[in-house]
């Protein structure tokens, strides 16, 4: 065989263990039922959940607490299932996040306890809004 | 009135420039082989044609932006009245439109330059070059063909684009202001970042262009020379254009880094590393043959890789999973083409020549220099490898679903730590090869003068290493590899720049560039994997007992004025300020209103903190009205202290919120410091219930535990708002309050007007107060104030400090100069055939 054979070979192998990592690695997106299934089979690996914030027949929010010293919080999600589930988070509440229109939490459950890592906000920018500001 | 003439003038230059890209493809087709002298003349006035045309787009749009023409789309979404002119040119890169435009603008001046600069290569190559400006065109052509969007316009009328009802009363509605510019884009790095980026998105279809019309007209070599000067000057602008990004990623974004491995920056980072990969193989061909295909190949694909990034960017496959993500104009389809006729020409024109390509059956041996360059080539090619496949993720998606499956996979969820994991093993690879590959490049080598040559560096390097990591304390294995493998690259280099520089100068530009990047290697190595999160939660009450696990809490919170310890700082909040034009920072207590948009007047005996001192009634000028700033005083004690503004932008038009870090520049180390979240300015503020107290002139009494004093009271002749009649009358309380910096007066007011009395109350922000005149009991000459506090003004921040970050830049300008050395001298060997006649 041929040294450069040999090389191609490697360079296979590399990208194939690239590819499965990246599928191993991968999230997805998922509701709350389906990450309490994964976390019960003992899969610990963080998901993506898209929902909104909890809120009463006025459209208030409601469900949101934020810690004494105001460095964490969790509130009240409701994923596209409707389900409700309480996510904890051990970052401040961002500044605009009671304006969010779609949340999106990047964690995983833990001692049946949703903890998210990451949260991403979409809001409803006026940016992209149609119509002008008469 | 609506300026009409503008608006039809772009729309007929757009489709001039549309049509002089076709003619001039035609054109510089007709003359592939240099036979026909009239059509060489033709196609180039067809290009002059068509460059001249971009450039009045250009200034047609400028010109709606400047005259603030807001009954134009473009002119009302992304600028207003108050944008200075660099603002607005940087407005050109908020909307799409724009930013292609930017893209078609350098190709049409690098179009000019090819044109003068090459002979033989003229025609074919200019043919590739002008037909891919058709493809760019089209994307703002704003045409409708059978139902067909082609392209979308930025000299649309506004009424035509947004539906508003004001426009059916009112058809020749034109809007006072616009929206302005995003408040990402207000930055100074915004104003330099996009144009790099896209002069380097542009010069990469050079190399590209060279490769194919080599492929066509059969010339399979000799386009590498022509190419490679160009290749070199692409990788260094873009290279450059991407950590300018970085760098306003780390100055004006709070995700506490440079780098965040967003789809955005992946999506430039993967074409930078094929075409770099790419120069390699192209200076390996000067010495053996089998280089060549390989070097066709990488060209080709950073070009569509580009292509490639442009369709993941603005196609809006990505959705939100990006901080730049582009609105979707409905140009996905468009992009696709573009795309796949790229793709589908560089297949074809491979196959068709992949015979007749030169090759070598020669087995490589491993002590040829192009044994070395394959395999750092190949190391860069599976670093892009491995960023491009988990970062096209949403397309894979797309593409499951068109098939009539469905797919839910997500990015990784910590993307940092995924992409760092593979290209750290990467980076120790490359260190390596680059250390040890210079050495095979520059002499013959056999067993033996390997060993005499390594021997030193490497010794040299294990020392420098050794200190390093007793200094340093590098414990991790993976960051020790790296550390050492990159301090032996810089020696390596080194070396051979000390020789090669001493015969020859010129010939320097590879060692250079390499010991650029293995010092980034190792900026990158201390700033990002040594960064320490100083404001880690040390106060023991963690709230989040009802955290299943541990967290980390990384953030701190300090009301005003009350000092906290972190590592061995002290940091104290000191308050909201504006940032004037002339005077430094200014608190904003001390303002009393807004004079204009951009003008505001003193309310307060204030001083600034450049230490000029401001009275009640003076105007200053501010830059921007959206901005305020949090003043955090850090005092190290012993060390002296500095005042550090991370900053807040609020955009009410586009309600957006940004926050932006303040950074502590040393030598050694930078401290970056950034606000989290503070107390929403719309909220309504709550207060306690009131308390009275009984106090005579001259009194002492608490405030909020501040001690304060009531001075005198004083009747008041006008009072602003209120007009006072005769009979009415209007005293002030003067309240003295002894804060922890200064002494607050707080003058609560008490008016009886037409018999019926009012409380006008006095808030102290700094002290949490309210003050009211409750009661007025003169026989006992006693009055009685309402007191009510609230809670003290906060701010959440995190502080982190990127140990050696300076080696980053540090490499990366040594890299900007590596490449340049390899320029003048590609560029030189290009000339003096070309002068001969031969290219």
């Amino acid at each position: 065989m041929k040294k450069s054979h040999i090389l191609g070979i490697l360079i296979i192998a590399m990208a194939i263990v690239v590819i499965m990592s990246t599928a191993g690695d991968a999230s997805a997106y998922v509701t709350f039922e389906d990450a309490k299934e994964m976390a019960s089979s003992g899969n610990a690996n963080k998901i993506h959940v898209v929902g909104k914030l909890r809120k009463d027949e006025n459209g208030n929010v409601i469900g949101i607490h934020p810690s004494p010293n105001m460095l964490s919080f969790k509130f009240e999600m409701v994923d596209e299932n409707n389900e409700i589930q309480t996510v904890y988070h051990a970052n401040p509440m961002p500044t605009d996040f009671l304006r969010s229109e779609q949340v999106v939490v990047v964690g995983a459950y833990q001692n049946d306890r949703f903890v998210a890592e990451k949260i991403l906000l979409k809001c409803p920018s006026k940016y992209q809004e149609e119509g002008v500001n008469v | 009135m609506i300026h009409y003439f503008v608006g039809n003038l772009g729309h007929f230059l757009v489709i001039l420039a549309f049509v002089s890209a076709v003619v001039a493809t035609y054109a510089f087709a007709k003359n592939i082989h240099n036979t026909d002298t009239s059509w060489a003349r033709f196609a180039k006035g067809a290009f002059y044609v068509h460059a001249l045309a971009i450039f009045a787009i250009a200034g047609t749009l400028f010109a709606m932006i400047s005259g603030h023409m807001f009954e134009y789309h473009y002119v009302y979404n992304y600028t207003s009245k108050i944008l200075p002119v660099y603002y607005q040119i940087s407005s050109f890169w908020n909307g799409q439109e724009g930013s292609f435009l930017l893209w078609m603008f350098w190709n049409a001046v690098l179009g000019l330059v090819l044109i003068h600069t090459n002979k033989s290569w003229r025609a074919s190559m200019m043919a590739v070059f002008s037909f891919t400006q058709i493809f760019l065109v089209s994307m703002i052509m704003g045409v409708v063909i059978f139902d067909v969007k082609i392209g979308s316009s930025p000299f649309l009328l506004l009424r035509d684009v947004v539906n508003d009802p004001i426009f059916g009363i009112q058809p020749d509605y034109i809007p006072e202001d616009g929206r302005g510019l995003n408040p990402l884009l207000q930055n100074y790095w915004m104003v330099i970042h996009p144009p790099t980026l896209f002069l380097g998105f542009a010069t990469t279809v050079i190399p590209f262009a060279y490769a194919v019309a080599g492929l066509i007209t059969g010339r399979f070599k000799e386009w590498i020379r022509p190419a490679l000067p160009w290749a070199q000057f692409s990788a260094c602008v873009l290279g450059v254009g991407i950590l300018m990004g970085a760098y306003w990623a780390y100055e004006t974004l709070n995700f506490g880094g440079y780098w965040n491995w967003d789809p955005v920056e992946n999506a430039v980072y993967v074409p930078w590393l094929v075409l770099v990969a790419g120069i390699h193989t192209m200076i390996a061909f000067k010495k053996s043959p089998s280089a060549l295909k390989a070097s066709v190949i990488l060209i080709l694909s950073s070009y569509i890789l580009i292509v490639y990034s442009t369709f993941l960017t603005r196609s809006g496959v990505l959705g939100n999973s990006s901080v730049h993500s582009f609105t979707d104009l409905g140009l996905s389809g468009q992009l696709l083409i573009y795309l796949f006729v790229f793709i589908l020409l560089a297949v074809l024109l491979c196959v068709r020549a992949w015979r007749k390509m030169p090759s070598s059956e020669e087995e490589t041996s491993a002590y040829s220099r192009e044994f070395w360059i394959f395999m750092g080539a190949t190391v860069l090619c599976l670093m892009a490898f491995q960023v491009i496949i988990p970062t096209s993720i949403p397309v894979w998606n797309e593409i499951v679903e068109l098939f009539g499956g469905s797919s839910n996979m997500a990015p990784p969820a910590d993307q940092v730590e995924f992409y760092t994991k593979f290209q750290l093993y990467f980076a120790i690879l490359l260190a390596l090869l680059s250390g040890t590959g210079q050495f095979f490049w520059w002499n013959k080598m056999d067993k033996q003068k390997l060993k005499q040559a390594l021997t030193v560096p490497v010794m040299i390097s294990l020392l420098i290493t050794a200190v390093i990591f007793i200094v340093a304390k590098v414990q991790d294995i993976w960051y020790l590899l790296l550390l050492t493998t990159s301090v032996y690259s810089v020696v390596a280099n080194a070396k051979i720049f000390l020789s090669v520089a001493k015969s020859n100068i010129k010939l320097s530009g590879g060692a250079i560039a390499h010991i650029g990047v293995a010092l980034m290697l190792i900026g990158v190595l201390f700033s990002s994997g040594y960064s320490k999160i100083l404001s880690k939660n040390n106060t023991g009450m963690l709230w989040s007992k009802e955290f299943p696990d541990e967290v980390n809490q990384n953030n701190l919170l300090l009301f005003l004025n009350e000092p906290r310890q972190m590592e061995d700082y002290f940091m104290t909040y000191k308050g909201m300020r504006k940032l004037t034009t002339d005077y430094g920072y200014v608190d904003v207590n001390d303002i009393e209103t807004a004079a204009g948009p951009l003008e505001l007047i003193i309310g307060n005996e204030t001083v600034s903190s450049d230490g000029t001192r401001l009275s009640p009634g003076d105007t200053v000028e501010i830059i921007n009205a959206e901005n305020s700033y949090f003043e955090v005083v850090y005092t190290q004690p012993g060390k002296g202290d500095f005042t550090l503004y991370p900053r807040v932008q609020i955009n009410e038009t586009m309600d957006m919120i940004v926050y932006s870090p303040d950074i502590n520049r040393t030598l050694t180390a930078d401290l970056y410091t950034h606000v989290r979240t503070f107390p929403d300015p719309e909220q309504e503020i709550e207060w306690s219930e009131v308390e009275e107290i009984a106090v005579a002139p001259g009194d002492q009494f608490f405030i909020n535990d501040y001690v304060a004093r009531f001075v005198e009271m004083v009747p008041v002749q006008q009072l602003p708002g209120v007009t006072l009649g005769p009979g009415d009358v209007a005293v002030k309380a003067i309240i003295e309050i002894e804060g922890e910096n200064k002494t607050y007066t707080a003058e609560p007011i008490y008016v009886i007007k037409d018999k019926m009395a009012g409380r006008i109350p006095d808030v102290v922000n700094d002290l949490a107060s309210r003050l009211t005149i409750q009661t007025i009991e003169p026989e006992q000459n006693r009055f009685v104030f309402g007191l009510s506090t609230t809670q003290k003004d906060w701010i959440i921040i995190e502080a982190v400090k990127k140990p050696w970050i300076n080696i980053l830049w540090l490499g990366t300008f040594l890299l900007v100069v590596g490449f340049t050395v390899a320029i003048v001298r590609r560029y030189g060997e290009f000339q003096k055939m070309r002068d001969k006649g031969m290219e």
